[in-house]
């Protein structure tokens, strides 16, 4: 790829003046304090006992209490198995469903962003009856695989005929907007219907049920964010490369996925993030085996009141290693990968 | 012009391919996107036809289990007009005269666009419909959070979601547009900020819950001396309704405006740099060089980014759950968490009725802010 060349060093753009920079500095330690008091407190109500957090505020180690590892010896030992295998959970959930979302959410948002899509409403009433007629003959006590393949082909019977003669269609806009849309309904009332979902499929309890709701659920942003991204990368570039006998596909792979790594590791970082963190599907469709971390710190809150101490080593080891991510992929979402692309 | 450009892409990539090689090639576009479309089609068709009936029904014991008893819109009628009025639209009371005031002008602003659309051009019938309807939800919503919140009254669920999520993402938008335009400056030590002002988008939504919850208690949180300065250590400051909120929206501003950050720092730094450097060239400022041509360009992902913030605002729960239980009364409770508390209370139907409200009010919203600011930020690019 000899077209695409990186640049490094400064830019006389962003050099900077001091007093600009003095209150550059003033904002960002301003905020990084806010940040970052916030996380000392946990750091050192997790070295606390029971006692110096009811005691009343303890700011300063070794000079406003005598800090131990008490809870940090509960956690990894004493919970021990409880506390590793919720964690091997999350870890595969996340980093599974993490990369299944952003590799078909890509693609999907390439897609929108290159290609023209037109779905007719003739196809979407089509596909609206087939679904109507699985669900009558569901209520009328079919078995599903029965039902959906009635329904099914009656949809393509539709859409072979009836649908052909529909003229009116949505575009790219309205298939992104009907993706986005599936986030607006709250988990709280989603979560019975999956819960019964992924008892159909025998997968409670397991990893499996988790990945797809998550694949499923993050899709929407993954697509969206990524759009964007897409959008930003010269359509000379893509040009010269299809003139060249580069399929689609190979256009996506080489040309455009290495020009939108920023946006993929942000994307990437922050669909982790959700995976690793989400509660409440986790919470409804996995019991001993599947349990993901956010279950463990919420189970702190015991009946004697939460157990901030317990609390805080939770949540310090589970953002340990999305924090050692971010460090890792940091240098990803670096400045000027697109610049002088154009101009070879 | 990209559709345009795309298909002659398209065009030039299959004109010298074997035949099955063409034909992918051709079907690209269904390749691309339909892994995506039918993951989340078989994800969230059934949960989604699932709640409406169940939001139409109630939960009923019989004997040998349960069963939902179909009641057709009891559920929604009791929330708009019956006994859960008070809690999902409030308590009205009489207007103040700033109430008036505030009123008075969105009314006119709102009459003003709609009037202005009338008389310009690209007038259509679907648009003047969309645009009415758009006017008078609007009006109303506008109408419930003044009628609640500037009276003697008290504002319901739905006036206290739109309320956190108005101030919330506009505060996590200027926050986090601000910081990454302040970490992409050639500061030594930027990389530290950088991963630090992520950190807390990071931890677990009920894990910064609690920890709000430990950082506001005014006996043992790290603020007591302040709260002692103001002889405030006895008095729960979350029996005050707004103190509650505040502490509420503190908490949601903390832990999402690194997620604006990133995806406004990922936008900036993938801009071409030309144009800036020809501005500085020409002797344009700092500011002209970004209100002019930084802000320009990353307008679609800011247009996108805060789109994704009012969805996922509107259904905040764990941080007034955990760290106010909704109160004091029902003063900081969001419709999500409505929806949670009655569904605990097993009225399911009733439960699935206010998350079937949410999904109409964040539609609305989303669609208006889709048309109104979205396609103009397309038309711009």
């Amino acid at each position: 790829m000899g077209i695409i060349r990186r640049r490094s060093g400064s830019v006389s753009t962003t050099t900077v003046s001091l007093p600009a920079m003095t209150l550059s500095y003033i904002a960002l330690f301003a905020w990084a304090f806010v940040v970052l008091f916030p996380l000392y407190w946990l750091a050192i109500t997790s070295l606390k006992t029971p006692l110096d957090v009811n005691g009343g505020p303890f700011y300063i180690p070794w000079r406003d209490f005598q800090p131990n590892l008490d809870s940090w010896h509960y956690i990894f030992v004493d919970l021990g198995e409880d506390t590793f295998r919720p964690y091997l959970n999350t870890v595969v959930v996340g980093l599974t469903s993490t990369a299944i979302t952003v590799i078909l959410g890509s693609m999907a948002a390439y897609g929108l962003v290159r290609m023209r899509y037109r779905v007719t409403l003739g196809a979407i009433a089509s596909f609206a009856v087939g679904l109507a007629v699985t669900v009558a003959l569901l209520i009328q006590r079919w078995a599903l695989p029965l039902a959906a393949l009635a329904g099914l082909a009656l949809f393509v019977l539709l859409l072979q005929t009836v649908a052909r003669r529909s003229k009116r269609a949505v575009g790219n806009d309205d298939i992104a907007f009907w993706m986005i849309s599936q986030r607006m309904l709250p988990p709280v009332a989603v979560v019975i219907p999956i819960y019964i979902f992924f008892q159909q499929l025998q997968l409670l309890d397991t990893w499996g049920a988790l990945i797809i709701s998550y694949v499923a659920s993050h899709l929407p942003i993954v697509v969206w964010l990524m759009r964007d991204y897409f959008q930003s990368v010269p359509l000379e570039l893509e040009e010269s490369a299809a003139i060249d006998g580069a399929s689609p596909y190979r256009i996506f792979r080489s040309i455009v996925l290495p020009l939108a790594v920023p946006g993929l590791v942000a994307t990437f970082l922050f669909v982790l993030v959700f995976a690793w963190n989400e509660y409440l599907i986790a919470l409804f469709l996995t019991s001993a085996n599947a349990q993901t971390l956010p279950l463990t710190v919420a189970a702190q809150n015991a009946t004697r009141g939460p157990q901030w101490w317990y609390m805080s080593v939770l949540i310090l080891i589970m953002i340990g290693p999305v924090i050692a991510m971010a460090i890792a992929l940091e240098r990803f979402i670096a400045r000027g990968l697109l610049v002088g692309a154009v101009k070879g | 012009m990209s559709t345009l450009a795309s298909s002659r892409v398209l065009r030039a990539a299959s004109a010298s391919w074997r035949p099955v090689a063409a034909r992918l090639d051709r079907s690209a576009g269904l390749v691309f996107i339909l892994p995506a479309v039918l993951v989340i089609l078989g994800f969230s068709i059934f949960p989604l036809l699932a709640s409406l009936y169940v939001s139409l029904s109630r939960l009923g014991f019989s004997e040998g289990g349960v069963e939902l008893k179909f009641v057709g819109f009891d559920n929604y009628a009791k929330l708009l007009f019956g006994i859960d009025r008070p809690h999902f639209l409030g308590i009205s009371g009489p207007l103040t005269p700033i109430g008036i005031a505030i009123l008075t002008a969105v009314y006119a602003l709102f009459a003003f666009l709609l009037y202005r659309y009338v008389r310009g051009p690209g007038l259509t019938v679907v648009g003047l419909v969309g645009r009415v309807l758009a006017t008078v939800i609007g009006a109303a919503l506008v109408w419930l959070i003044v009628d609640t919140v500037l009276t003697s009254g008290r504002p319901g669920t739905l006036a206290v979601t739109l309320i956190y999520v108005g101030a919330d993402v506009s505060v996590q938008y200027l926050l986090g547009l601000g910081l990454a335009l302040l970490v992409v400056q050639r500061l030594p030590g930027r990389r530290f900020f950088r991963v630090v002002f992520l950190l807390p988008m990071m931890i677990t939504p009920v894990g910064v819950a609690y920890l709000f919850r430990m950082l506001t208690d005014t006996s043992k949180g790290p603020l007591y001396p302040v709260w002692a300065h103001f002889g405030l250590t006895d008095v729960s400051w979350v029996t005050n309704p707004w103190g509650a909120r505040l502490a509420v929206m503190i908490g949601d501003v903390w832990q999402w405006t690194p997620f604006i950050f990133i995806v406004m720092l990922a936008a900036i730094e993938t801009l071409p740099q030309e144009l800036n450097e020809a501005a500085v060239v020409d002797g344009a400022n700092r500011w002209q060089v970004f209100w002019r041509i930084t802000f320009p360009q990353i307008l679609p992902a800011t247009s996108t980014v805060v789109l994704i913030r009012l969805i996922e605002g509107f259904k905040i729960i764990d941080l007034p759950n955990v760290l106010t239980n909704g109160g004091p009364g029902t003063a900081t409770e969001s419709l999500t968490l409505h929806a949670y508390t009655i569904w605990r209370a097993l009225d399911i139907g009733g439960s699935a009725a206010v998350a079937y409200m949410l999904l109409i009010v964040v539609t609305f919203v989303g669609i208006a802010y889709v048309n109104l600011f979205r396609r103009r930020v397309a038309a711009l690019a």
